[in-house]
């Protein structure tokens, strides 16, 4: 068995009863990551000096006795949309950002440093987290490690191949719409959202800020677990952030939660659903019936037919403006051949967004503009509220709600680019718990017969992560399909 | 239709800086003439990543101000974001309040020279400001930015356009920054920029067949600086839509060419188009996802109304009502808090209104205007004037005496009974000892004291004085008119 085969809490005993050193675990990903990144292009940029001295810094703490935090000497990937003051650059995937530096560290990189963590590089994405296959880089698109031809997912897809070729045990990504959930589930991997509130944002570069949640990847629930332990909790510099005390997910991940309703929401099973995927989740939701868990058909009537369309303005309207900031003027990328003032604004945004980035901003501009608002933002703001009270009066009657992460497993290369509507139809079951702010997880459920990994998405209230994560565990444990590793990560031991 | 049926119809956006050590959303100083760009962060410069805390000092001075202009707080208001692309504003985003302000529906009362007028206001809301753009002139093609003001919290104050003059344009923005200053809501320098003023002026025209009012296209006028800019913009502004209007009657109204901006050019007196109605900005308003809505409950905000001092108009008319004071008196007195504070201390400790007003008027305030200092910088306590009035009204020295005393202990910062004590001022009333000095002034001036039996009774006063000097300023002056009267067959 390769280190990179443990997971971050065996990694974390290993460290912690001094039987494996910080500086082997961080050695170990970065010969991983040399070794398939070429293939995957998970990563952006990878930091081997940075990563050995604070790998050797965290064994120096152990050796002299010091409690060197929750994520003792752990090697994690972090999505490159989160600020980090170490030399990196944070590039948001985007040419307009080119080598900008950031001079601070985002809330969850400093968390990740006291807890003990070593970052070892920052991950892929769809630029601005602006799509669901990673491929809208301004840097070349992420690989599926399942199949090499196929996309991971979006846009958290270089944290989600990373953690599943197995290069670091764990990641951070931020989910708007799913984008942690749907590349979780395509990739094969556990993915969460985090009730929007439980993680500070600060430090995380703004696409949509009331839908955006950073949150875990792990190949198990328990390190999924681990990594949210280490994240949550208030930040005074995140006014949406919520002064909740973070229960202990650790300790009481292995209690089942019984008795278990589970909420099967008919919208979640219609039109657009890959009959494999549909057949993978209802085994799993069979597991749930055989472990005492009943199934309840439940409707969330505005949360399929109108989610997509209010995500679309509501998140492109925030990102038309959050994005206002990259001009050219004060850092980032300016045009070189401008003749005036607003010249420049138009040229440096003009070479410097891609295309899908510009089609959100322009989506968002015009149902932001004086006589359009009333009848995109308004409404769209009232039907965020229908959806929202459609899940709440779902937790009323049921403990969780169940489904597919995605409609499909992970699709080819190029073959929804041409189309953004299908592209956009990717993220038709994870939306909505972005617009209702409630918390989401995708954990793994079996394969295709092709051999595509299939995710199921477990939904709960507001701040029950520590129920959510029991519950996922309740089928983890009945199914580790974490087992499996990619060809590709095992062929090349 | 004649111009005197034009009725100047002016309402008025003032922008004031709050008095805050840091800036509205980030930790960074509040500070004026410093190097440029030296008060900034990561959030004020709009970084990628950064979020926005409310500074909660800010809103409280606005509530304050709000309150004291009788605004309604309401139990919610929101933030919102203001789009537009410029140099000095980082985001291309300003942080403000758009449809649900922090107070509404409020007044000012005003002095005129017709009268006392009451201005409507419409509301009171908390922004950020933005940085300053400096463009290098004929020396190369390029502009440079400061951004230490990005950031300052930044108060407006609509009123309603129920103003009607240049006068009483300047007269309203005069009292709306005596009243800021007066509640330590800001220090409103307008030097500094700490306070700005854009009239937006219209002339009402005869109501139109329906019997609806009629107006003149609006300009407002941009980035006021003085309150003699403002009452001559608004001047110029009212003369030429007069002219304009007459022009052409059918077509110089609001229905037809609404609102424009224009600058004003102070060393000409002028002003001039900035932005016509066609090229208005859309500011794709839209709440701020980044900021929590502000919710304040009811106890808080009365707690907010018992730090709202009493106004100066209304202690102007109680120092009138409860001390007796003259128009005038009350009026200097109450001009300043610290001063009206002052005042009521020192009548407070001597029991005598009249007599503290009496000591304000002539000596702590020429003093203060001999030094042009602030009665906070004056080296002398309420306490310490009050026992110096007390002497004087007990008669152990004379009101001249005091006058003297008063710039002594300026002088050596001594208490009055102890410099009375070390130069032997102490009054005398004894009358043989004063009728002796009498005696000899009579005898010295027996011209003058012909003069006054002749008839001449401004002579007495010349006595009065040459009795007072031969005593070295310690004679009880009515014993000594006493004695003079007597003497002189009165």
């Amino acid at each position: 068995m390769a280190l990179t085969d443990l997971t971050a809490c065996e990694m974390r005993q290993a460290v912690l009863e001094r039987r494996l050193s910080a500086r082997e675990a961080a050695d170990a990903c970065l010969a991983a990551i040399h070794r398939l990144d070429t293939k995957v292009k998970a990563f952006l940029s990878v930091a081997p000096e940075n990563a050995r001295r604070r790998a050797a810094e965290i064994d120096r703490r152990l050796a002299a006795g010091e409690n060197v935090g929750l994520l003792a000497g752990i090697p994690v990937a972090v999505k490159d949309n989160m600020c980090t003051a170490d030399g990196q650059p944070t590039t948001c995937a985007s040419r307009i950002l080119g080598n900008w530096r950031a001079p601070y560290d985002a809330h969850v990189v400093q968390r990740l440093t006291a807890e003990g963590a070593v970052i070892v590089g920052k991950t892929n994405l769809d630029e601005f987290a602006m799509g669901s296959s990673t491929e809208n880089s301004a840097y070349g698109a992420t690989r599926n490690p399942w199949a090499l031809d196929r996309v991971p997912g979006g846009s958290s897809g270089g944290s989600a191949a990373a953690v599943a070729a197995r290069m670091v045990p764990i990641a951070l990504g931020s989910d708007t719409g799913g984008s942690i959930r749907q590349p979780a589930a395509l990739c094969g991997v556990v993915g969460m959202k985090p009730t929007y509130g439980r993680v500070s944002r600060y430090g995380l570069v703004a696409f949509a800020s009331s839908l955006d949640q950073i949150g875990p990847f792990g190949r198990t629930v328990a390190d999924a677990a681990l990594l949210l332990q280490a994240t949550a909790g208030h930040d005074p510099r995140d006014s949406t952030s919520v002064p909740k005390p973070v229960p202990d997910y650790l300790a009481s991940l292995e209690d089942p939660v019984l008795p278990l309703k589970i909420g099967v929401p008919r919208e979640f099973f219609g039109e657009g659903l890959d009959p494999e995927v549909g057949k993978r989740v209802r085994e799993a939701l069979a597991v749930y019936e055989r472990l005492g868990a009943r199934l309840v058909e439940i409707a969330l009537p505005h949360s399929t037919d109108y989610a997509i369309a209010t995500y679309y303005i509501v998140a492109t309207s925030e990102a038309s403006s959050n994005l206002a900031r990259y001009d050219g003027v004060h850092y980032g990328y300016r045009s070189s051949d401008h003749t005036d003032m607003i010249d420049m604004y138009m040229r440096s945004r003009a070479q410097g967004f891609g295309d899908e980035v510009k089609r959100r901003i322009m989506l968002g501009t015009y149902a932001l503009s004086s006589g359009y608002y009333d009848a995109y933002y308004k409404k769209a703001l009232a039907v965020r509220r229908l959806i929202r009270r459609d899940f709440e009066q779902a937790f009323q009657e049921v403990d969780c709600i169940m489904g597919p992460t995605s409609p499909t497993p992970a699709f080819c290369m190029g073959e929804r680019t041409a189309d953004p509507l299908s592209m956009y139809l990717s993220d038709v079951y994870t939306v909505s718990a972005n617009l209702a702010a409630i918390a989401g997880i995708s954990i793994p459920c079996g394969f295709t017969a092709a051999g595509l990994p299939v995710g199921l998405q477990i939904i709960t209230d507001v701040f029950s992560e520590d129920r959510l994560l029991r519950i996922a565990r309740m089928y983890e444990r009945e199914a580790d399909w974490a087992q499996q590793a990619p060809p590709l990560a095992k062929e090349a031991v | 239709m004649s111009a005197a049926r034009l009725l100047p119809t002016i309402g008025l956006e003032v922008h004031m800086h709050l008095k805050t050590r840091t800036k509205m959303f980030c930790a960074c100083k509040v500070e004026y003439d410093v190097r440029p760009n030296s008060n900034v962060c990561p959030v004020c410069l709009g970084m990628p990543g950064v979020l926005p805390v409310m500074n909660r000092k800010a809103v409280e001075l606005a509530v304050r101000m709000a309150l004291a202009l009788d605004c309604t707080i309401p139990d919610f208001a929101k933030w919102d974001r203001k789009h537009y692309y410029y140099p000095d504003l980082p985001k291309n985003y300003q942080i403000s309040e758009y449809d649900q302000p922090l107070g509404a529906k409020g007044h000012l009362d005003v002095e005129t020279s017709n009268g006392p007028r009451r201005i409507g206001i419409i509301r009171v809301h908390l922004e950020e400001d933005a940085g300053k753009l400096m463009h290098a002139e004929g020396r190369g093609n390029y502009s440079v930015v400061d951004l230490n003001r990005t950031g300052t919290p930044l108060l407006e104050i609509v009123s309603e356009p129920d103003v009607h003059s240049a006068e009483e344009a300047r007269v309203y923005a005069e009292t709306l920054r005596q009243l800021a200053v007066y509640l330590g809501v800001g220090d409103c320098n307008m030097q500094l920029g700490q306070m700005r003023c854009e009239p937006n002026i219209s002339l009402r025209i005869a109501a139109d067949a329906q019997g609806r009012p009629q107006y003149t296209p609006i300009s407002e006028i941009k980035n006021l600086n003085s309150f003699r800019s403002v009452e001559r913009a608004v001047d110029f502004e009212i003369a030429r839509h007069r002219e304009e209007y007459e022009a052409d009657p059918e077509n110089y109204t609001l229905e037809k060419q609404g609102k424009s901006t224009r600058g004003w050019r102070d060393d000409e007196g002028t002003s001039f188009l900035q932005r016509s109605k066609e090229e208005a900005h859309d500011y794709r308003y839209f709440p701020e996802p980044d900021l929590v809505p502000f919710v304040p409950n009811r106890q808080w905000v009365d707690d907010m109304r018992k730090t709202v001092p009493e106004l100066p108009e209304k202690r102007r008319r109680r120092f009138i009502a409860d001390y007796g004071l003259p128009e005038y008196d009350a009026g200097v007195l109450t001009a300043e808090r610290t001063v009206a504070d002052f005042y009521e201390a020192v009548a407070g400790l001597v029991n005598d209104a009249k007599a503290a007003s009496n000591w304000m008027m002539q000596d702590v305030m020429r003093v203060m205007n001999e030094r042009k200092i602030a009665i906070t910088e004056l080296p002398l306590r309420p306490p310490s004037l009050a026992e110096l009035i007390t002497l004087v009204k007990h008669g152990a020295i004379n009101r001249n005496t005091g006058a003297e005393v008063f710039n002594k202990m300026l002088a050596t910062g001594k208490s009055a009974g102890q410099i009375v004590q070390e130069e032997g001022l102490v009054q005398t009333s004894d009358e043989s000892e004063i009728e002796a000095i009498v005696d000899k002034v009579l005898a010295a001036n027996a011209r003058i004291a012909e003069d006054y039996r002749g008839g001449k009774k401004a002579a007495f006063g010349r006595l009065m004085g040459e009795s007072m000097k031969a005593s070295g300023g310690k004679a009880n002056p009515q014993v000594v008119k006493a004695i003079l009267t007597r003497k002189l067959g009165g």
